[in-house]
């Protein structure tokens, strides 16, 4: 696709054995969000890093912006804004020097430095905190800051790496609502995450990766429709009426209801009855539920049902992760 | 603007960002103002008594020079601490992912050490007054061996900003560090003469570039004939600082933060 905005083809990475990222193709047309979903250790921040000129490709091809992340690096990091999962901002320079440093640092000049740095300052709700150390910050008002710093340039391919890790809930809302606006001002965002919700929110489309590869890709919804159609949740009164309940809902379904807890969950499909004629059916049973709903596939199912785990961080991960970062290093 | 002068326009925002950070660090003068008072007051107050030193009436006159000597070198740790905390906390990263000039970080940070090296001169200097230094020379000496001196730290500065770079951590950097700086400096001239030390000690303190420093610290503050020390300790700064400022960028272009 040439008018893409992030094209990627077939690229790989090896960190000593550690094969990173095993041949991705990722594409992302302007102004949309595409979300790299992943657990930690997916190589979701190493394919970020080689986006952004950061580490070079073993193979395959990237282009952002039009533009070569080998060959037109230098000309590339003009038109990159990046902020990371650890928020980079300098916590002994001041929010606003912060800025005006980093404008400077794109060329912008002494003067647009310092306008655009107050201008900044003011859009993400930082002017109170201007003149304090970005050590004195919250957690929330660092990860705008850093937001802030990769914006400085006006940069037409952001790319965030995992933005809202461990920000509270109030400061994740306000950081996707920003994200939300720069891409409706025509910017293209990559977003990194391990949150599914955060992706469904947010993405146009998302790249499912695990252990270094694409395993599926599509917009949430054609996502959530792959592991199939709508379910039916029951939440029973008692539990000894589990048998009871699998027995009278059994012939609505293909595979047989499962049932843990007192909840029933059972593929629901309309062809074969609807939830009237479920009620009935319990009703005839004696058994009684305390809730009942349908219910569309979360992107926590796709992720399950596409990598056999859940995407919650787990240690083994962690540590693979921590490996590849130690071997990249050396 | 042509490269070059992106190159100067971005090294100066670099030092301008070091140079506001330190009157904020306070833990951080400890390392170039205490520190080098405590050694000086060790080795004036409880070594010194006992230190034969051939041709100087008093051990201080013979250890000012190459107790100086030693601070700016130690200045160096004030240069690796900074750029492995900004590889840490991704400040790095964030640098190389804009387009600047791949040397601005490192030559920032290296010019704003300067400051901390004048510092450090600076409280040298008055310490070492105070305790009982004289200097002999003309001011003209005087000023040259503080230049010399300045020269001798920023090259230092250059071979720490390497260390940080190929070391993992700001303990890693510091570790490495102290094990190239304790005989670099201890097996020299800085503190007792070469000749008192065993055969292999005296080679090895004789061919040390600290040494060709600290002979010629002392000859421009002291009056005493300098030979050619002078000369070839200038030579050995610059070579350093062309050896080390050159693996330095070459390194940061592929670091990756821990």
């Amino acid at each position: 696709m040439a008018d893409a905005a992030i094209a990627v083809e077939g690229l790989r990475k090896r960190f000593g054995d550690v094969q990173a990222l095993c041949g991705i193709d990722l594409s992302s047309p302007p102004g949309t969000i595409l979300g790299l979903l992943g657990p930690n250790g997916a190589g979701k921040t190493t394919a970020v890093r080689i986006l952004t000129t950061l580490l070079p490709p073993e193979a395959g091809s990237a282009r952002v912006a039009g533009l070569d992340v080998v060959k037109d690096a230098a000309a590339l990091r003009s038109r990159i804004g990046l902020a990371g999962q650890y928020a980079a901002v300098d916590e002994n320079l001041t929010g606003w020097e912060n800025l005006e440093m980093v404008g400077r640092l794109y060329h912008l000049g002494g003067k647009p430095s310092r306008e655009r740095a107050f201008e900044l300052l003011d859009r993400f709700s930082l002017n109170d905190a201007a003149d304090r150390l970005a050590k004195t910050y919250s957690g929330g008002m660092r990860r705008r800051l850093d937001l802030a710093a990769a914006l400085v340039a006006r940069p037409p391919v952001l790319f965030l790496d995992e933005p809202t890790t461990g920000l509270d809930p109030r400061s994740r809302l306000q950081l996707w609502e920003t994200i939300e606006a720069r891409v409706a001002a025509g910017t293209t965002v990559l977003l990194t995450t391990q949150y599914l919700d955060e992706a469904d929110r947010l993405a146009d489309r998302i790249a499912v990766i695990d252990h270094g590869r694409v395993i599926a890709e599509g917009t949430p919804n054609q996502l959530k429709d792959r592991v199939g159609g709508e379910r039916l949740e029951l939440t029973l009164e008692e539990y000894d009426q589990e048998p009871a309940a699998i027995e009278a809902l059994a012939p609505l379904a293909d595979e047989r209801p499962k049932c843990e807890h007192g909840i029933l969950v059972m593929p629901f499909d309309k062809s074969r009855g609807d939830i009237a004629d479920a009620v009935r059916r319990l009703d005839a049973a004696n058994v009684e539920i305390a809730d009942i709903a349908v219910r569309r596939p979360t992107l926590d199912d796709v992720f399950i049902s596409l990598t056999g785990h859940a995407a919650a961080p787990d240690e083994e991960e962690e540590q693979q992760q921590e490996q590849e970062r130690e071997e990249a290093a050396a | 603007m042509s490269a070059l002068a992106y190159a100067v326009a971005d090294t100066a925002v670099i030092a301008k960002r070091n140079l506001l950070r330190i009157p904020r660090q306070p833990d951080l003068w400890v390392s170039f103002t205490i520190q080098p008072i405590m050694f000086v007051v060790l080795f004036v107050y409880v070594f010194g008594g006992a230190i034969q030193t051939p041709g100087y009436d008093d051990y201080v006159d013979f250890l000012m020079p190459g107790i100086i000597v030693q601070t700016m070198s130690f200045g160096g740790f004030v240069t690796a601490i900074g750029l492995s905390d900004d590889l840490r906390k991704g400040l790095i990263d964030r640098f190389r992912s804009l387009p600047m000039a791949r040397s601005a970080v490192l030559a920032g940070r290296t010019l704003a050490d300067v400051v901390t090296n004048t510092v450090s001169l600076a409280v040298m200097v008055v310490v070492g007054v105070l305790v009982g230094f004289n200097f002999t020379s003309s001011s003209l000496e005087i000023v040259a061996g503080f230049g010399l001196l300045l020269l001798f730290g920023y090259a230092f500065s250059w071979a720490f900003a390497f260390v940080a770079l190929v070391s993992n951590s700001a303990e890693g950097a510091q570790a490495l560090g102290f094990m190239v700086i304790f005989p670099l400096t201890f097996l020299s001239s800085a503190f007792v003469p070469p000749e008192s030390m065993p055969a292999a000690i005296e080679a090895f303190a004789e061919a040390n570039p600290v040494s060709t420093v600290v002979d010629a610290t002392r000859a421009l503050f002291l009056d005493a004939p300098a030979g050619n020390d002078v000369w070839a300790a200038v030579l050995w700064c610059l070579g350093l600082i062309v050896v080390f400022a050159g693996l330095s960028v070459y390194r940061y272009k592929r670091a990756v933060s821990s």
